[in-house]
């Protein structure tokens, strides 16, 4: 029986007695999965390598949207200024005027906002968070050898790949990509007459995220089938720890949801293509009136909002997972109320799927349905509430060590209240009547599942790193990271509260138009400046993760945290299969910290006679 | 390009810095050994947490006082409508609430954070669960969102109702890139349309065979009365708009082939409301930047239009202007104003009725103006024959 090299640790000595043999090195299909550098790591089947995939291809859009968002705060910041430096980069969409003034287009101003948010939302905080740690921890935390589906989780990754080119393709259309905003509401969006980048903009836009919702329901399924069928022996439901509830429900969120997206966006392709009518009713335009009669806009945003307000939950959901996890960890307690934090995140899926009209109180829906839909928008404030209840006294009498992944737990915490709060006065339709479409609603949305769920992958980055690299990132980069990032995200968001408040809406090219919404021109100078420290923060993040992949301290013991799950009982350079030997068997659950003056017992370890309360 | 390049090189430049600083502080950590350091990093963060809250609390103040002036209800930022003061107050109860629990929230992560921090000799505690709290911090918001969803739900549909009294109507037309504006004139109908209909000099496709729509106006700003009810019909030509009024927390979408309409009434005219921002030192500033000498900000004061759906290219750029005024001068302003019918389309190849004398033609030297509806039926007739 192999073990891992040099003297097993307590945990291995613990598997080797108890753990469960499934005869691992009787099957001789190791070999498929990292025998040589193209299965190894490009078409990989091993969970750990794919998630790594899913992370790095996340970071790559993170930097282009971040990018684009650079480039239009600087067009809201610094409307006068001469943009002709960014010629070189963006071509035709800065015009110099005779002066050598160079002005960023309106049509590409749009179109960097739709890319912005679709990249962000889509491929950062869906893929790049639930598809990294979902992949890495379900099968590790749950004594897996690897998912259900090896298979399904390569196509998962390289469908998503397939979406990343199609969109990055659309950006050097020449016709610009799509630019009618993340939510693409049709007419808009089906005509292009209408605007340049409902082209081929548009029908890549499209097609590129039909092969992201593929990548999603292939991951999804995937994770599901692990969660219920690949629990090791002893690993109860009411055993596992929050990451993997959260990774679950968010799994199954996306399994009901995203397929409603794409009926939508099949028969927005129709009325593209076909001249059908589904959306489209009594339109004049470009000079023309069209056929199409009988169609409602409105149906396509029932159906976009249906995916697009659970779509808020499966970001924030793993991110809370996540957080929960490095919070006990790194305060040595276990979790507050596991079983409140269990059924909160179930009432809040579950709410999720009939609140999606409080994105529609002023579309023209009739406003008695918009009665029910503030009920349910407002009653997910209680479990939510609940978690943020729960965080804050697990801190409650710990023994807090502060690392840059605690760091980052904390400030989720502290996110997540600001942005969640505003979410109140927007979800109280008398309220939204003033608010809808200003800038009060960019701030409440980037903070609590903009800035909220990147704290949460950062958290979780930090934490993971020495599983998935056998290395630890730089802690001094790390603080500064968090310390830098945390103030600047207050200072870019907070601001456009006054700003909604005062009634400025939201995708303005400019404001100069309007007297009302002209009086912020020093307070959008602040926000733009804060925005590119904040993104020199990013980089440093990034070169961090770079360079610590390669020269960051090493991991010397397999269970750095001192903590209970899983994850920590494999070795340093766990290979295909995850444990060399048997499979754990799980004893007990996985926050036992700080019980009975031990820092910690491991989840593989029996429970004690003389030891108080049993889990 | 070269300030491209510069930028980048400095940024560059500072990023190897910081890296080279961070490699040494982490190797003096390796030196001191690592219990040490952890032990300096947890006081020193757990400090910064302090701080932090310090500061965030004191943001929050500071930034709040100094843009006072834009919180809904407060200052120069009164609604100008009825139903707007609902809103505002609403508004400010949530914010009493939601500000009460950010703050609690606020000092309880962050004192926690640095109250608990790992020390040397203290133990954590074994705290898994408590059901107690649990039923209670569940109840609590509860009963507080229950409050926000009975007010809220009774404002709302006390704004949204359709109105039975008398009303002004009017119509808008959101189109890339502007709104076109209808009034129904003296009939007080607004008269049929047909979008197959719409072509140059019939920019929403009115149906002329319709007398309702020959004394329909097309005005270039909107002119309302003070004090009384405006149901404003809101349609779009051919993407998605909004009609939003934010000075009277009015907002609606307009949707092509739907119409929607918003019910309001204004109740600060133009006038007063310039009276009011004069108060305020930031209304005191020329308008113009340019012309010193100029009108100040509260004299060249206006009410907007706005689009707030997102529609294209121009969508930052659908501006109307709003004039609230006294009876009086709305009359007499209405009275000033042609209809379309009779200064575009009467006697060009547009008007059905070309070459014929309209019923409201004849009667408007003979009877008296309250027979025209019923005189122009007899013209419809006429011309159906």
């Amino acid at each position: 029986m192999v073990i891992s090299k040099g003297i097993p640790t307590y945990e291995e000595k613990l598997i080797e007695e108890l753990g469960y043999d499934d005869h691992f090195h009787d099957h001789h299909d190791g070999d498929k999965f990292s025998s040589n550098f193209i299965n190894t790591y490009i078409f990989s089947m091993d969970h750990k390598m794919i998630a790594k995939q899913f992370l790095i291809t996340g970071m790559f859009w993170a930097i282009i949207g971040a990018l684009m968002s650079l480039v239009f705060r600087l067009q809201l910041g610094f409307p006068e200024a001469d943009m002709a430096w960014l010629k070189p980069v963006l071509g035709k969409w800065i015009t110099v005027n005779a002066e050598g003034i160079g002005a960023l287009s309106n049509q590409f101003y749009y179109a960097l906002v739709t890319m912005h948010g679709t990249i962000i939302v889509f491929f950062v905080l869906t893929a790049g968070l639930s598809g990294t740690f979902s992949n890495l921890l379900i099968p590790l935390q749950l004594g897996a050898r690897d998912m259900a589906s090896p298979l399904l989780n390569m196509l998962s990754y390289w469908f998503f790949f397939l979406a990343g080119v199609l969109m990055f393709y659309s950006l050097f259309l020449s016709t610009g990509p799509f630019s009618g905003g993340w939510t693409a509401y049709p007419p808009l969006s089906v005509l292009p007459q209408a605007s340049e980048g409902s082209g081929a903009g548009m029908t890549f836009w499209t097609l590129s995220l039909v092969f992201f919702v593929v990548s999603v329901l292939l991951g999804g399924v995937n994770y599901i089938t692990t969660v219920l069928n690949l629990r090791t022996k002893g690993m109860s439901m009411w055993r596992m720890p929050l990451t993997i509830w959260a990774f679950f429900i968010t799994a199954i969120i996306g399994l009901l949801s995203f397929p409603v997206l794409v009926s939508g966006f099949f028969l927005l392709m129709f009325d593209r293509t076909m001249n059908t009518s589904f959306f489209l009713n009594e339109i004049f335009v470009g000079g023309e009136a069209l056929q199409q009669v009988g169609g409602s806009p409105i149906l396509y945003q029932h159906l976009f909002w249906f995916l697009g307000h659970p779509e808020v939950y499966i970001i924030i959901l793993p991110a809370m997972g996540i957080v929960s996890e490095v919070l006990s960890v790194h305060s040595k307690k276990p979790i507050f109320g596991y079983k409140a934090m269990v059924f909160s995140m179930l009432a809040i899926a579950f709410l999720s799927f009939i609140v999606w009209a409080h994105h529609m109180f002023m579309s023209g829906v009739n406003p008695f349905i918009s009665n029910f839909f503030v009920i349910f928008t407002l009653i997910i404030a209680v479990p939510s509430a609940v978690k943020v209840f729960n965080w804050i006294s697990t801190l409650y009498k710990g023994s807090i060590k502060f690392n840059s992944a605690m760091l980052f737990g904390i400030g989720f915490v502290s996110m997540f209240i600001s942005g969640g709060l505003t979410g109140i006065f927007l979800g109280n339709s008398a309220i939204d009547i003033q608010l809808h479409d200003t800038y009060f609603v960019v701030a409440h949305f980037h903070i609590v599942m903009g800035v909220a769920a990147f704290f949460g992958m950062f958290a979780g980055i930090y934490h993971w790193f020495p599983k998935l690299y056998g290395r630890f990132m730089n802690e001094t980069l790390g603080k500064l990271h968090f310390w830098g990032t945390m103030i600047g995200a207050y200072a870019v968001f907070w601001p456009m509260h006054y700003i909604g408040m005062a009634g400025v809406p939201r995708r303005y090219y400019r404001f100069d138009t309007f007297d009302s919404f002209n009086q912020f021109g020093a307070l959008n100078e602040f926000i733009t400046v804060a925005a590119i420290i904040v993104f020199f923060l990013q980089v440093v993040f990034v070169v961090n993760f770079f360079y610590s992949i390669w020269k960051g301290r090493r991991l010397t013991e397999a269970n750095p945290y001192n903590a209970s799950t899983l994850e920590w009982t494999t070795p340093i350079d766990a290979g295909h299969g995850n444990w060399p030997g048997k499979l754990p068997a799980v004893q007990r659950w996985p926050y036992d910290y700080g019980k009975d003056g031990r820092e910690f017992y491991p989840q593989v370890e029996p429970v004690g006679e003389e030891e108080s309360e049993a889990h | 390009m070269n300030s491209l390049l510069g930028f980048v090189l400095i940024s560059v430049l500072l990023l190897i810095v910081i890296v080279q600083i961070a490699r040494v502080t982490e190797l003096a950590g390796i030196k001191r050994g690592e219990k040490e350091t952890q032990k300096l990093t947890n006081k020193r963060n757990a400090n910064y947490m302090m701080w932090f809250l310090a500061g965030f609390m004191i943001f929050c103040v500071v930034s709040t006082l100094h843009y006072k002036n834009y919180f809904l209800g407060y200052g120069p930022h009164v609604s100008a409508s009825a139903h707007g003061g609902i809103i505002d107050s609403m508004f400010n109860t949530t914010l009493v609430f939601t500000g009460i629990v950010f703050v609690i929230t606020h000092i309880a992560l962050f004192y926690f954070a640095w109250k608990y921090k790992e020390e040397d000799g203290v133990k954590a505690e074994y705290i898994s669960h408590d059901n107690k709290l649990e039923i209670i911090w569940t109840a609590i918001p509860a009963v507080v969102m229950a409050i926000l969803v009975v007010f809220g739900l009774s404002a709302w549909n006390e704004i949204m109702a359709d109105t039975e009294d008398e009303f002004i109507e009017i119509e808008a037309t959101g189109y890339q890139f502007g709104w076109h504006l209808r009034y129904p004139g003296a009939d007080n109908l607004l008269g049929a349309r047909d979008y197959k209909m719409i072509e140059g000099n019939n920019p929403i496709g009115q149906d002329w065979t319709d007398v309702k729509n020959h004394d329909d106006l097309h005005p270039n700003e909107i002119y309302l009365p003070v004090g009384e009810k405006v149901r404003v019909r809101i349609t779009a030509r051919d993407v998605l708009h909004n009609f939003y009024l934010p000075h009277f927390r009015v907002k609606m979408d307009a949707v092509p082939g739907m119409p929607t309409y918003f019910v309001f009434t204004p109740e600060i005219t133009t006038e007063e409301y310039r009276e009011l921002l004069k108060e305020y030192e930031e209304y005191q500033v020329p308008a113009d930047p340019m012309d010193p000498d100029g009108p100040e900000k509260w004299e060249a004061f206006d009410y907007e239009l706005a689009c707030a759906e997102l529609c294209g290219k121009g969508h930052f750029s659908m501006k109307r202007i709003v004039k609230i005024v006294e009876r009086e001068e709305y009359d007499a302003w209405l009275a000033q104003q042609q209809p379309y019918y009779f200064s575009s389309i009467r006697n060009t190849d547009s008007d059905p009725f070309k070459g014929q004398t309209l019923a409201s033609e004849q009667v408007e030297e003979a009877a008296p103006a309250e027979e025209t509806e019923n005189s122009d039926v007899v013209a419809m007739n006429a011309a159906a024959e």
